[in-house]
């Protein structure tokens, strides 16, 4: 029995086909997984299933048997289906108990029935069997708290299918494991899952099938048991992307960066590495075990307590991140959206933005040429698909738009490139053209540390690894002579 | 999304419409009163009143640009004023001559230092003390007028050198004064903030305070910049304001408050911040100068000007918000926003058991 | 409960209990008749119609919005009520019911306009507010009214208590008034269904959207209940100050405005509380009666009104800057 059935879906957007003549269902009690790339039309399925948006005319959706040619988001709240989405929508000036019964709040000035909403909470975090207190405010809590805040709410809207977007991508490795054993609990209970995500060894290990969409088409629908990770970049790629590990010559007889002792109470403590011209130097662990914290440091945003910064063999003391700038170090952060760019301002605005003051003629006024001809050689020199240097960033893809940030790095002629998660919502295409721009500038010089949660990641494209835990650097590996099995078992020990 | 024509551009472009809207209003009050409103009186008219509104609008446009707001601009301009009348009143008694020029330009940077101590104090709670910019600015707007009040118990402080009266009733070669002094201004200020890195900063601060931070800048110093240039460009309001009623007051052009906001947003200053351009403020002034000035030459009154000003942003903003969605769009948003929670559609298509 | 305790201890509320308790008490020693019920029953009159307004504000507020036209929405109810009084013998029902039915359909122009036009609130209401004020004064030509109807100008009073030395102390319609806004606003913020939404819509449109509410219909009722509210206060105003001025109100919003944010609401929506908002206009109040009793000049009042204001809100700031040293991340 299939809870629900799309039949032949399409969906335009303008005259861009979002999704294709797609057959897709759900059987009762499943745990399914969705993947597919940016743009490939899975957040559209979603919408579609969820009722915010309409398919076009002569699609179908079948739920438990009945057929409908659209849903509105009401309707199909009505039938079951509750999305979880990945900004969790919960409300964080209200309590735990009052977010949980938040559809308990109908019906203008009728008086609140708060015992109702205590009772439906407590009822949906017995079914769980998770201790939250009710009167906390929403805001306190931790990520992994709000999320089972939202899975409780879902429950106590009568959920029969719950669609989970993304729903591990800011979770610890230990929120993430206990996520999916309440996943599994859920579809013992009958609940049928709809799990998305890009993190191919999760979606592995919970689902029972896998459906891979690309380009609006479905590519087909697997049986989780026996497909590989590989197996499913291939499909959603289209193409495999085989990386190896290499060793480069480095020239280790003078570091370009030394830290030593370095500690920040609460953050990390003691740590000692150093960093050679033309290097990529990996930085791993799990999330929280001090990797951003380190690279603020590095980046003058988060002043150590104690410890060493030597650069080129100098000591330095960096205070704000001008400082760092002004010593060669640039920064990519972790969360592109809201510390790399201006979305709404322009290309050549962001391109230009931190090295704004070299770009000056007489009376301070910023030289037009000057300007154009910087931000036409960044955007010819990293590829940038751009129609127009003045168009906003927000137009672009999430691999063209992290170029802009690399370019924006470069243009202050860094000698030292710290790169935090780039690769994190970028698509397979997109991420290995930024490891291509990563190894080019290397092999120039430049030295490079890449934060990142995924091993295969800092495996086959950087030249040394660190790995973290718990603000230490617990142990230290040479790429070509290790495997993503050591380096896990390192990581997770 | 972006438009096949460089035309086209324009067309779209915010200035475009009000040099369209402009062009609408002359035609039609033209037709009706043309001798009078674009005779010499009319014109002139306009070109006295025109500084005083435009030079706040530049003021709070600053502060907008930033994503921010300042509403502490008029109480700036008049406590500025008043210092230069006050330091003015206590010129002692002589001949004139060059230590009368000393003293009146001694007392002019003093109502400069005052306003520019405001700006200081606004961007110090805004930036550094993280204060939002409406509270901040709220504050610092009933402490500063309430320091005017205080200091002359809210009287009227008049009589001043010819000099100062010059620069609010004199003209230059035909044009008045004060015209020059908003143009000595506003172009200096459109180049500051369209072609300095301070001025790009503020704009991508406006937009996005954390990238800013992140790519090297001071964001804190950024702010406090903002507010002084708010603050500085509030000095010359009141200046100008001081000269053409060659007198001061705690409380002159307090109903301009709103309004410099309301020209600001229909000269396309995004109210978010992060872009807007003087070119679109001063055309917003005509505009809403040319409203002013034909409601006095039909003898309307004063206030329907504000009324008009009012609808003139609604109108505006309605036209957006129809470009933008469509009207049917809007009105279906509206329609299913109200309707369908109430009432689920029922399923179309044939109920089909399995 | 001591985890209730501790969270009160760092809310708004505490330190503006904090900070008002103690005006008190250095009012009413240096000046003992602070405390005399006369006085106590003075303020509360001539707060009423500010009071009213803030705390109708703060409902629109903890929505995410802001209104700035309500003054001219009370000029408007005020000025109309009262011009049909002084010709039909309409009595206080009738004077009620005009000044309502203009606030309120003047608060639902807003809120329609607010949410059709998806421009921000403080820039849509000011636009409504010159076209209200405009007209106004147009029809009007920003002439007064001073002659009301005499059961008007009587108004409302109950003598409670009759002290010794013969003095009457009176409950009066504006005490009646603000009483009642302070009891219906609570009990529809953290009592009914839909005030809880305007919080939900507060701390997170885009979820109150996806759940479900009627995000057009929230509007409509709090800017509707601000328009409504300052069409009543309008009345109790003007039986106050026995005239009716279409200039007297226009131009001081902002005070109502101060007086919210000092009661705890946040700009960006979501936050707050009734009890803040009326400790916010407390606090303003005992600090404009304070300096007159203690014979400060009136000239002064605004100045120190600006003080409290700016060192209220950078003290509230402190935990923002807080953070923001300690997670630059962040």
């Amino acid at each position: 029995m299939n809870f629900l059935e799309l039949k032949s879906v399409t969906k335009r957007f303008g005259g861009v086909l979002a999704l294709s003549n797609v057959d897709f269902d759900l059987a009762q009690g499943e745990v399914h997984s969705l993947v597919g790339g940016n743009g490939s039309g899975k957040s559209t399925m979603i919408k579609i299933i969820s009722g915010v948006v309409s398919p076009d005319p002569g699609s179908r959706i079948v739920i438990e048997g009945h057929a409908y040619s659209h849903l509105n988001s009401v309707q199909s709240s009505r039938l079951g289906i509750q999305v979880i989405y990945q900004d969790l929508s919960l409300f964080p000036n209200l309590t735990v108990a009052e977010n949980i019964g938040i559809g308990f709040h109908r019906g203008g000035v009728r008086p609140v029935d708060w015992g109702a909403i205590r009772r439906a909470a407590r009822g949906a975090l017995e079914k769980l069997d998770v201790e939250l207190d009710l009167d906390a405010p929403v805001s306190e809590l931790s990520i992994a708290s709000r999320q089972l805040v939202a899975i409780c709410r879902a429950i106590v809207a009568d959920a029969k299918l719950l669609i989970m977007d993304e729903p591990t991508a800011s979770l610890t490795r230990h929120e993430v494991d206990a996520l999916l054993a309440l996943t599994l609990s859920l579809k013992a209970k009958g609940m049928t899952v709809l799990f998305v995500s890009h993190r191919f060894d999760e979606v592995l290990e919970i689902a029972d099938r896998v459906t891979v969409v690309r380009d609006g088409v479905k590519l087909g629908t697997y049986e989780a048991k026996g497909m590989t990770e590989r197996q499913l970049v291939t499909l959603m790629a289209g193409k495999s992307f085989d990386y190896e590990t290499s060793e480069r010559a480095i020239d280790r007889s003078r570091p370009i960066l030394s830290v030593a002792g370095l500690s920040r109470e609460g953050q990390y403590e003691d740590v000692r590495f150093d960093l050679y011209p033309g290097e990529i130097l990996g930085l791993t662990g799990l999330l929280g075990a001090g990797r951003t914290e380190l690279a603020l440091s590095l980046f003058g945003m988060n002043t150590p307590d104690r410890g060493s910064i030597a650069i080129d063999g100098r000591p330095v003391t960096l205070t704000s991140n001008a400082d760092a700038i002004g010593q060669g170090v640039a920064y990519v952060p972790e969360d592109r959206l809201s510390q790399s760019l201006v979305l709404n301002q322009s290309i050549g605005g962001n391109i230009i933005l931190p090295v704004l003051d070299q770009l000056t003629g007489p009376l301070g006024l910023i030289v037009g040429s000057r300007r154009a001809e910087l931000v036409r050689t960044w955007i010819a020199d990293l590829a940038i698909k751009a129609p127009k240097p003045d168009d906003a960033v927000k137009t672009l893809s999430g691999g063209n738009q992290q170029r802009v940030v690399i370019a924006k790095w470069l243009a202050t002629k860094p000698r030292i490139l710290i790169l935090d998660s780039p690769t994190v919502g970028v698509d397979f295409q997109g991420k290995d053209g930024i490891y291509t721009i990563v190894k080019d500038l290397a092999a120039k010089g430049l030295a490079v540390i890449l934060i990142s949660d995924e091993i295969p990641e800092v495996l086959y494209h950087c030249d040394r690894i660190l790995i973290m835990r718990k603000g230490r650097l617990i142990s230290e590996f040479a790429a070509h002579r290790s495997s993503e099995a050591e380096l896990k078992e390192a990581v997770y020990a | 999304m972006s438009l096949p024509h460089p035309l086209a551009r324009i067309v779209a472009s915010k200035d475009f419409r009000l040099v369209v809207l402009i062009a609408i209003l002359i035609v039609v009050f033209g037709s009706l009163i043309g001798d009078r409103l674009f005779g010499q009186l009319g014109l002139r008219s306009m070109a006295y009143q025109l500084p005083e509104l435009g030079l706040l609008s530049l003021a709070m446009m600053v502060a907008m640009l930033s994503g921010g707001i300042d509403l502490s601009i008029i109480a700036t301009a008049n406590l500025s004023a008043l210092t230069i009348a006050g330091s003015l009143s206590l010129m002692p008694a002589g001949d004139g001559g060059s230590a009368a020029a000393l003293w009146e330009i001694g007392s002019v940077l003093a109502g400069l230092a005052v306003a520019l101590a405001v700006g200081v104090g606004n961007g110090l709670v805004i930036g550094y003390f993280r204060v939002s910019p409406i509270l901040a600015t709220l504050g610092s707007m009933t402490l500063v007028k309430g320091l005017a009040i205080g200091l002359t118990h809210g009287s009227v402080l008049s009589g001043f050198p010819p000099a100062i009266v010059f620069l609010g009733n004199g003209s230059v070669l035909g044009l008045p004064m004060p015209l020059i002094v908003f143009a000595a201004v506003a172009a200096p200020l459109s180049a500051l903030l369209t072609m300095t890195p301070f001025g790009v900063r503020i704009a991508m601060f406006g937009s996005n305070e954390r990238a800013v931070r992140f790519s090297g800048v001071d964001t804190r110093a950024l702010t406090l910049r903002t507010y002084v240039l708010s603050s500085f460009v509030a000095f010359f309001a009141g200046l100008v304001m001081m000269a053409r009623f060659d007198s001061a007051n705690a409380a002159y052009g307090e109903s301009y408050l709103l309004v410099t906001i309301l020209a600001c947003v229909l000269g396309g200053v995004d109210p978010a911040g992060g872009f807007g351009r003087v070119s679109g403020l001063v055309l917003a002034l005509v505009v809403l100068q040319i409203i002013s000035t034909a409601c006095v030459v039909l003898g309307l009154s004063q206030f329907l000007t504000l009324a008009i000003w009012g609808g003139i942003l609604i109108a505006v903003g309605a036209l957006d918000a129809a470009s933008a969605g469509g009207v049917f769009a809007l009105l279906r948003s509206l329609v299913t926003d109200v309707v369908a929670p109430a009432s689920a559609s029922p399923p179309t298509g044939a109920s089909k058991p399995q | 409960m001591l985890k209730a305790a501790r969270g009160f201890r760092q809310s708004q509320e505490f330190w503006l209990v904090m900070v008002t308790a103690t005006l008190v008490v250095v009012l009413s020693i240096l000046r003992p008749n602070f405390l005399s019920l006369q006085n106590l029953l003075d303020l509360m009159s001539s707060y009423a119609y500010t009071g009213m307004l803030v705390l109708a504000l703060f409902v629109v507020l903890i929505a995410g919005g802001i209104d700035i036209s309500f003054a001219a929405v009370a000029t408007a109810a005020q000025y109309a009520a009262l011009t049909v009084a002084n010709s039909y013998n309409i009595g206080w029902i009738g004077v009620t019911l005009i000044a309502a039915a203009i606030g309120l359909s003047l608060g639902l122009v807003n809120g329609f306009l607010v949410y059709a036009l998806g421009l921000a609130s403080i820039i849509v209401t000011i636009a409504t507010q010159s076209i209200i004020f405009g007209l106004v004064l147009t029809i009007t030509r920003g002439q007064d009214i001073f002659s009301l109807p005499e059961w008007f100008t009587r108004g409302v009073d109950w003598t409670f208590t009759v002290s010794p030395d013969g003095t009457e102390y009176a409950i009066n319609l504006q005490m009646i008034a603000l009483v009642a806004s302070l009891v219906v606003t609570w009990l529809l913020l953290n009592r009914t269904n839909i005030g809880r939404q305007v919080y939900a819509l507060g701390g997170n449109p885009d979820a109150a959207r996806r759940i479900g509410f009627r995000v057009f219909g929230l509007n409509l009722f709090v800017y509707g209940y601000m328009g409504l509210v300052a069409g009543l206060a309008s009345i109790v105003l003007a039986q106050y100050t026995q005239s009716v001025s279409p200039t007297a109100l226009v131009g001081r919003e902002l005070d109502v405005v101060a007086a919210a944010f000092l009661g705890g609401a946040s700009v960006l929506g979501g936050a707050g509380s009734v009890l803040g908002a009326a400790l916010g206009i407390a606090l303003l109040a005992i600090i404009q009666n304070g300096l007159t009793l203690l014979g400060v000049s009136s000239y002064w009042s605004g100045f120190s009104t600006g003080v409290v204001i700016v060192v209220a809100v950078v003290a509230m700031a402190r935990d923002a800057r807080r953070r923001w040293r300690d997670s630059p991340g962040m």
